[in-house]
């Protein structure tokens, strides 16, 4: 689904922030990608999603090497793929429905044939009361479960979380934790970035990819 | 839009396909303003475009029309006959259609702006006059009349206004070209403040644009959603600078036919035409606002797709 070969990456002049990076992510599998504060994990998302270039190194998605992939190729892929920013990045000035429809919209669908969809998806993350409301408004929480579900709605084939629990207590991040592994049954691989080791610990059993000097290990 | 949003914060209906770029901003109110104003601007030129044609285009038709003799009264000379000698000349030239003499009483008629009603004119030399009608301006030959006129009528005058008023066309036509160039400038210039607070918008925009690309928007998705609010803001300022044009004309209008009927309006009229600009005038001037709005929309598309491609 994702294979990062001997992938290397440094902003600008500066310093290389990942070297030497390859793993593969499969479909249908679990991790987390994890390391202390600023280890370089978003830029790992960033690199997956295509919105940084690697300065060294073959990064394939879904199959087909990166380097060649034209602006509608780009777009199609990343209609495969759903992200929670770590800063959630919703459009302030649309409600969270809006926020939530986002995806489908942007395919060019009409809205009334995915409203009901995602009414549903609101009421299952715990937002159907707060659908008509403007981001400003939310809590840190619900702007999360906002970001979650436009993240979803679109049925990804790969889920990219980035600290999906960094803004949340703990209740509401083991129900978040429950949602993706929910989402991983029903067959979506999914990414969870995090430096969270106790929320990692009650998931014992799942794959970690580690980054630490720029360099990443896995634990399967 | 402020409205709109309190009902959905306070959970009335479904906000649907609000526009993906915020609609209000100050840099869209500036933009209005300047929109409003070019438009007002080229809708105004238009106008005056349009009645300076409809002037010429009267001036040039009694070009074509007529010309006139005047007949000066001379102390040893019999005015009528003199009259009547130099319409039988301009008859017999080439291009003349008819000729009119214009009687004593007419004659006196066409002085009293002047000279007020009730004086007897009996006894002052008033001028004789003969309209002279063309049958076809180019054929005529005003050389050759007039110097038949020198040699066998001399107290009669050709009055060749056709010489001023193909100057006074002539200055009307240029004066048109010089609108259609400052059509042209305001025009290029609303046209580059539209690029300029297209790619503002593009800049201030980033993060919405970022989005868009995330959740998986083609460059040609994004580019409708900005193209449609510039058309949003150009129909805005379009309609204000239009509404602005007409207010100015009817305005304009009502004034030109009070003094039309003021003392020495009828000069103004045969000078400066009606002053009206008719309903295609309208038509025209409320179609600019559509140009101008769709000109916004068209260069706004441009300017994001060539922002789009630099992108990333
Ligand atoms: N746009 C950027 N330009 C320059 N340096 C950056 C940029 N984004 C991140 N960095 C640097 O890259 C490193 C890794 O950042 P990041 O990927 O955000 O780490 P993490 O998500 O693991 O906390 C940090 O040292 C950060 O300062
Ligand atoms: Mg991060």
């Amino acid at each position: 689904m994702v294979r990062f070969e001997s992938v290397g990456l440094r902003y600008g002049m500066g310093p290389e922030i990942l070297r030497d990076i390859s793993f593969e992510i499969l479909p249908r599998s679990f991790q987390f990608l994890t390391g202390p504060s600023g280890a370089g994990k978003t830029t790992l998302m960033r690199l997956i999603l295509l919105s940084l270039k690697p300065t060294r190194g073959i990064i394939t998605l879904f199959n087909q090497d990166a380097k060649t992939l034209g602006k509608d190729a780009i777009t199609a892929l990343r209609r495969r793929i759903g992200v929670v920013f770590q800063d959630f990045r919703l459009l302030d000035h649309l409600t969270t429905y809006e926020n939530v429809a986002l995806p489908l919209r942007v395919q060019g669908r009409a809205e009334s044939s995915f409203r009901a969809e995602v009414v549903e998806l609101l009421h299952w993350v715990g937002l159907g009361e707060r659908m008509h409301v403007l981001p400003p408004v939310l809590s840190g929480g619900e702007k999360q479960r906002a970001a979650i579900a436009r993240a979803l709605i679109a049925r990804p084939d790969l889920l990219l979380a980035d600290e999906p629990t960094g803004n949340v207590d703990p209740p509401l991040a083991r129900r978040l934790m429950r949602l993706f592994t929910e989402l991983h049954k029903s067959g979506t691989a999914v990414v969870v970035a995090t430096h969270d080791l106790t929320l990692m610990d009650r998931f014992d059993s799942a794959r970690r990819l580690v980054i630490a000097d720029g360099r990443l290990q896995t634990y399967e | 839009m402020r409205a709109s949003r309190n009902d959905a914060a306070s959970g009335g209906a479904l906000k649907r396909n609000m526009p993906l770029v915020p609609a209000d901003s100050i840099a869209g109110r500036a933009l209005v303003t300047v929109i409003g104003i070019m438009t007002f601007l080229a809708a105004f030129m238009v106008g005056v475009g349009i009645m300076i044609h409809g002037a010429s285009r009267e001036w040039t038709d009694s070009i074509a029309k007529e010309i006139t003799i005047q007949v000066r009264p001379s102390p040893n000379r019999d005015i009528e006959v003199e009259t009547e000698k130099a319409a039988a000349i301009a008859r017999a030239t080439a291009g003349v259609a008819g000729v009119r003499i214009f009687g004593k009483a007419e004659s006196e008629h066409l002085l009293e702006p002047w000279l007020g009603t009730g004086l007897d004119l009996g006894e002052l030399p008033v001028p004789r006059l003969v309209v002279v009608e063309l049958s076809n301006a180019a054929n005529l030959n005003a050389a050759d009349l007039k110097d038949n006129l020198r040699a066998r009528v001399p107290t009669a005058f050709l009055d060749d206004h056709r010489l001023w008023m193909e100057r006074l066309a002539a200055m009307a036509q240029s004066l048109v070209v010089l609108i259609v160039v400052f059509l042209a400038l305001v025009l290029v210039s609303m046209g580059l403040a539209v690029a300029f607070a297209t790619r503002g918008a593009m800049a201030g925009n980033k993060g919405i644009v970022d989005i868009l690309h995330f959740v998986g928007a083609t460059d040609r998705f994004i580019a409708v959603e900005f193209q449609r609010h510039f058309l949003r803001l150009g129909l805005r300022g379009g309609a204000i600078g239009v509404l602005l044009a007409i207010l100015g004309f009817s305005l304009f209008e009502t004034l030109s036919s009070w003094w039309a009927r003021s003392p020495g309006g009828d000069q103004m009229e045969v000078l400066f035409g009606t002053f009206s600009l008719g309903w295609i005038g309208y038509a025209i001037t409320i179609s600019i606002g559509g140009v101008v709005a769709l000109l916004t929309g068209l260069v706004s598309r441009i300017i994001v797709f060539r922002h789009l491609r630099g992108f990333e």
